[in-house]
């Protein structure tokens, strides 16, 4: 099929539109985007002194940027999990008389080794490991 | 005189623009009397609380300071320290819902009067997207004052949107400014509010009074039926725009009696790093998907129960904008019509399921 001058010029303007109008609409679209902030990892945080902690008690600690819930439980023992719900990322809190960990937008429940055990909740809350050195607790990631 | 030089700029403008669609509107449009009639008012009253809306909002702005370390402070300011400024803001937040609920009444009393058929399909589907666009309004408004319930509601409303396949993620992102609810969220949330919505709320209110306006109001079938002397009409003007004076003026007074008596608590400022409190919810207009929300399992067969939630009602919400151009066949010996009858199922779920959520089950 002969190409003639209009079609050739239609198919030049067609091409040169959509490119415009990509050119109009990606660098808006990557603008809506928020740019990752620079933020340090953080792999460890200081949560205050052991002996100082109520037991049967709970506190949320600031790691980094995420929520974690620091329990005491009564045998003395320190348990931290990531307190954001992982329904649908709503803070937890630590039940004193039913020794559970909820989420009072849902009734999430979970057990206090972090476990999902009723409620919408899909998954577990994801556990930090606790060390006292020197009567000074300490929440590193798992990994860290 | 003052009728003389009143006449004098109304030639004058005629001469150069045509004024006589104008008075069409006020001297010829006439309006159906029959016993549904009260239904044509709803859209007025909506109508009205939207200017309403507009006002007070304007007047917050005055004062209101987005910032997550400025929005709380500055809401608080507004209703202890700014003279009337509690008053302002409780007819804001009061003339919301009033406006959210006409606007259903509005929608259902189409709906039932059948007012959405050829010819005014495209006048349903330019409501429907507006009372959307009220709910958004609704929803980017409620996190303002930066307050615990707000913040948590917003957590949630923006997290269900992450569960969307594909973009979900993205698009979560976008609406939150950061990947939590932050600050970020805030002022995006306030630009949404105060400068998108009402400009495309704008537009599409254009259009819909513009066709309303074209093809004047919707005769119920019964109403059709009649012969040409039994019809009757009032005049657009001044009767009917009269009484809408008066059923405003009926509002205003309700909602100014809301205000003064049922104020609407700040509540705690919004803090990222304390558990969420009892209670948390949405507005009550969202509560009934809320709740769906809540009696879906966590999965069904191999997806999740909330990605299944939201495209029914995506879906679901969809069909009910495009029902003008769905083809019911209508039964000539049933006593309530199918169409009908979806209908009240519909109020119906929508009522039972908001009463649940009061109760807490």
């Amino acid at each position: 099929m002969p190409i003639n001058r209009r079609k050739f010029i239609d198919a030049l303007l067609s091409l040169g539109g959509l490119g415009g109008l990509v050119a109009i609409v990606y660098p808006a679209f990557s603008f809506l985007k928020p740019p990752k902030s620079a933020e340090g990892t953080v792999n460890s945080v200081k949560a205050g002194i052991a002996s100082e902690f109520p037991a049967n008690s709970s506190k949320i600690i600031k790691f980094g940027r995420k929520p974690v819930i620091l329990i005491k439980i009564e045998n003395n023992e320190f348990r931290a999990f990531s307190a954001t719900c992982t329904h649908l990322d709503c803070i937890v809190q630590y039940r004193t008389d039913t020794k559970q960990i909820t989420c009072a937008c849902h009734n999430g429940i979970y057990d206090l080794k972090g476990r999902n055990v009723s409620g919408p909740p899909p998954r577990p809350l994801d556990e930090y490991s606790v060390k006292v050195v020197q009567d000074e607790i300490i929440i590193t990631t798992e990994t860290g | 005189m003052l009728k003389n030089s009143f006449s004098k700029i109304e030639s004058w403008l005629d001469e150069r623009y045509n004024l006589n669609p104008v008075r069409n509107l006020l001297y010829h449009k006439k309006v159906p009397t029959h016993k549904h009639s009260f239904w044509y008012y709803m859209g007025g009253i909506t109508l009205f609380l939207f200017c309403v809306q507009v006002l007070t909002g304007i007047m917050l702005l005055i004062y209101y300071k987005p910032g997550e370390d400025s929005a709380y402070e500055s809401v608080r300011f507004i209703v202890t320290e700014v003279r009337f400024g509690w008053l302002i803001r409780n007819v804001h937040s009061w003339s919301a819902n009033l406006m959210i609920f006409f606007a259903f009444v509005h929608m259902f009393s189409a709906f039932f009067t059948k007012a959405f058929k050829k010819p005014r399909e495209l006048t349903w589907v330019t409501g429907f997207i507006l009372l959307l666009l009220a709910m958004a309004f609704g929803f980017s408004g409620y996190l303002l004052p930066w307050n615990e319930l707000a913040f948590f509601a917003t957590k949630v409303g923006t997290d269900i949107v992450g569960v969307l396949p594909f973009i979900g993620e993205d698009l979560r992102e976008i609406l939150r400014g950061s990947e939590d609810v932050t600050g970020a969220t805030l002022t995006r949330f306030f630009g949404i509010h105060v400068a998108v919505l009402p400009l495309i709320f704008n537009v599409f209110l254009i259009i819909h009074l513009l066709f309303v306006q074209r093809q004047g109001m919707h005769e119920p079938e019964h109403f059709q039926k009649l012969s040409e002397e039994k019809k009757k009409f009032i005049p657009f003007f001044p009767n009917f725009a009269l009484r809408d004076a008066l059923l405003w003026l009926i509002v205003f007074n309700i909602l100014i009696f809301l205000a003064l008596f049922f104020p609407w608590d700040l509540g705690l400022k919004a803090d990222p790093f304390t558990p969420a409190p009892q209670g948390i919810k949405p507005e009550w207009y969202f509560m009934f998907m809320f709740q769906t929300l809540k009696y879906i399992p966590s999965h069904i067969l191999f997806i999740e129960g909330e990605v299944l939630g939201i495209f029914i009602f995506f879906i679901a919400g969809l069909i009910w904008m495009l029902v003008p151009f769905i083809k019911f066949k209508e039964r000539a010996k049933a006593k309530i019509q199918p169409l009908t009858l979806i209908g009240i199922l519909i109020v119906a779920f929508i009522v039972l399921m908001t009463i649940l959520t009061y109760l807490g089950l």
